[in-house]
């Protein structure tokens, strides 16, 4: 396995997925150290107006507990956090998610680039940005700010996604640090784990 | 998505509020920072250009229409519109004969169109007094007139289905040129009024009040401000009606309400 070199800079992390993404979220909250020390914060794209159910099916396989935060609900370590259906889920300065209805971007709501562009606002270096198969290009964008802030990106393999043309969009995008299959994500979430022991 | 300075933004809200009386100071930032931000965009304008035209009255109407966020469905969260009506009107209507609603920040109305059909399937749109504000004049207008781009009528359609209405949306609107016109009479007595939640004194006494969604735009210093408005705008035993993904919970006022739908988010007013 690759040895990432990892450090304990890093205060949190963000994921993006769309069509393709669930079975691999499944297996990386699944396969999360326990006691996993930073907060993840989520944005998949799902159905709009199903507002139950997904956060129960990918709890039941989850290590941490799965929160749908609220407006202005503070972000905690060792959290997973995952962008309500039908709103836009943003970082702010004070630690904390705002919810938005504002118009959809990249026709999405909640939309990736949104959450991974606020979190990369307020973390800046300390965040890994990590965006999954998908099938629009939703998170290209977000990637780019990510990186540009000093951040650490990451990409699901193409040649492993459903639908490659989200990470591709990242790729074209920005330089991303690692391309992965959803195996050695789960081995980078261990070896980020041993940096904060 | 252009990278704004905070202290434009600190120039814009000082400017807005020395000369038309908004105050945006305690707006939430994040997404403040994006209106502009999508302001400049929509408009082809630089950041200077917009400082200068806000001088400008004829502009401000332009500004405030696009400051504001007017995303709204027909009965969205359908669940949310079936407790209100297997719920929480029939408990209003044990204390009260007259049903007194207000949607603050009623946007372009669509959810007091929703309103005005849940009660006209229960018989009660007589015995209601619906009032209806927004701090935006235009978008009150668009609400007034009930007109919907027809595409935005098979989401809305899909609401109401799931709503469970005892009619079809079609019932309530007929299409022209392109448009949605909705059934006027629906709306004939409801009052839209031009109010500001942030500096628009408390006008009435309410049985249930519509907030959802809006709150969010603010932070938690305007919402417990808005929310002490909304308190004393209540009946005792009035209701509260949030969004699904809003909290009372980080307020001061919170111990005056008890929650009586935690899944809709419906208050209820305990205390004075």
């Amino acid at each position: 396995m690759t040895n990432f070199n990892l450090d304990n800079r890093y205060k949190a992390i963000v994921i993006g997925g769309s069509a393709g993404s669930f079975q691999g979220i499944v297996k990386i909250l699944s396969n999360l150290p326990n006691n996993f020390p930073l907060p993840i914060i989520m944005c998949l794209h799902r159905l709009k107006h199903v507002r139950n159910g997904f956060v129960e099916a990918l709890s039941i396989k989850s290590i941490a507990e799965i929160v749908e935060p609220y407006d202005k609900q503070p972000i905690k370590k060792g959290k997973v956090y995952l962008a309500p259906s039908n709103y836009h889920m943003c970082t702010e300065l004070g630690h904390y998610f705002s919810l938005s209805t504002e118009e959809m971007i990249n026709n999405s709501r909640p939309a990736i680039d949104l959450t991974l562009g606020t979190t990369a606002y307020v973390f800046r270096d300390k965040l890994i940005g990590i965006l999954l198969s998908g099938a629009n290009r939703d998170g290209g964008l977000g990637m780019k700010y990510i990186k540009d802030r000093g951040g650490l990106t990451i990409v699901q393999d193409p040649a492993e996604c459903m639908i490659e043309t989200m990470p591709k969009a990242a790729m074209n995008a920005t330089t991303i640090d690692h391309v992965l299959k959803i195996d050695e994500i789960v081995e980078f979430f261990k070896q980020l784990h041993k940096q904060y022991k | 998505m252009k990278e704004i300075d905070i202290a434009d933004l600190k120039k814009i809200t000082e400017v807005v509020k020395t000369k038309y009386n908004y105050d945006f100071t305690n707006y939430a930032m994040s997404s403040f920072k994006r209106r502009i931000s999508r302001i400049l965009e929509i408009k082809s304008m630089t950041m200077e250009t917009l400082m200068k035209r806000l001088y400008d009255p004829g502009f401000l109407d332009d500004f405030l229409n696009e400051i504001t966020v007017n995303v709204t469905e027909m009965f969205r969260d359908p669940s949310f519109w079936r407790v209100l009506r297997d719920d929480i009107i029939p408990g209003i209507l044990l204390n009260h004969q007259k049903i007194r609603i207000w949607h603050a920040g009623c946007s372009s109305g669509e959810e007091v169109f929703s309103m005005a059909i849940l009660l006209r399937e229960m018989n009660l749109l007589d015995n209601a007094s619906i009032i209806a504000t927004d701090l935006d004049t235009n978008i009150l207008d668009r609400a007034k007139s009930g007109e919907y781009n027809i595409k935005n009528m098979e989401l809305n359609e899909k609401n109401y289905i799931r709503y469970q209405g005892t009619k079809s949306l079609k019932d309530y609107y007929k299409e022209v040129n392109g448009k949605a016109v909705l059934d006027k009479t629906l709306v004939e007595n409801v009052s839209f009024r031009k109010h500001d939640l942030v500096n628009g004194e408390v006008f009435n006494k309410f049985d249930l009040v519509l907030c959802r969604n809006v709150m969010i735009y603010f932070n938690q210093t305007l919402q417990n401000e808005v929310l002490k408005k909304f308190h004393e705008s209540l009946f005792k035993y009035g209701y509260l009606a949030i969004g699904s993904k809003e909290s009372l919970i980080w307020c001061d006022i919170a111990s005056k309400f008890i929650i009586v739908n935690n899944e809709e988010k419906i208050y209820k007013k305990i205390k004075d």
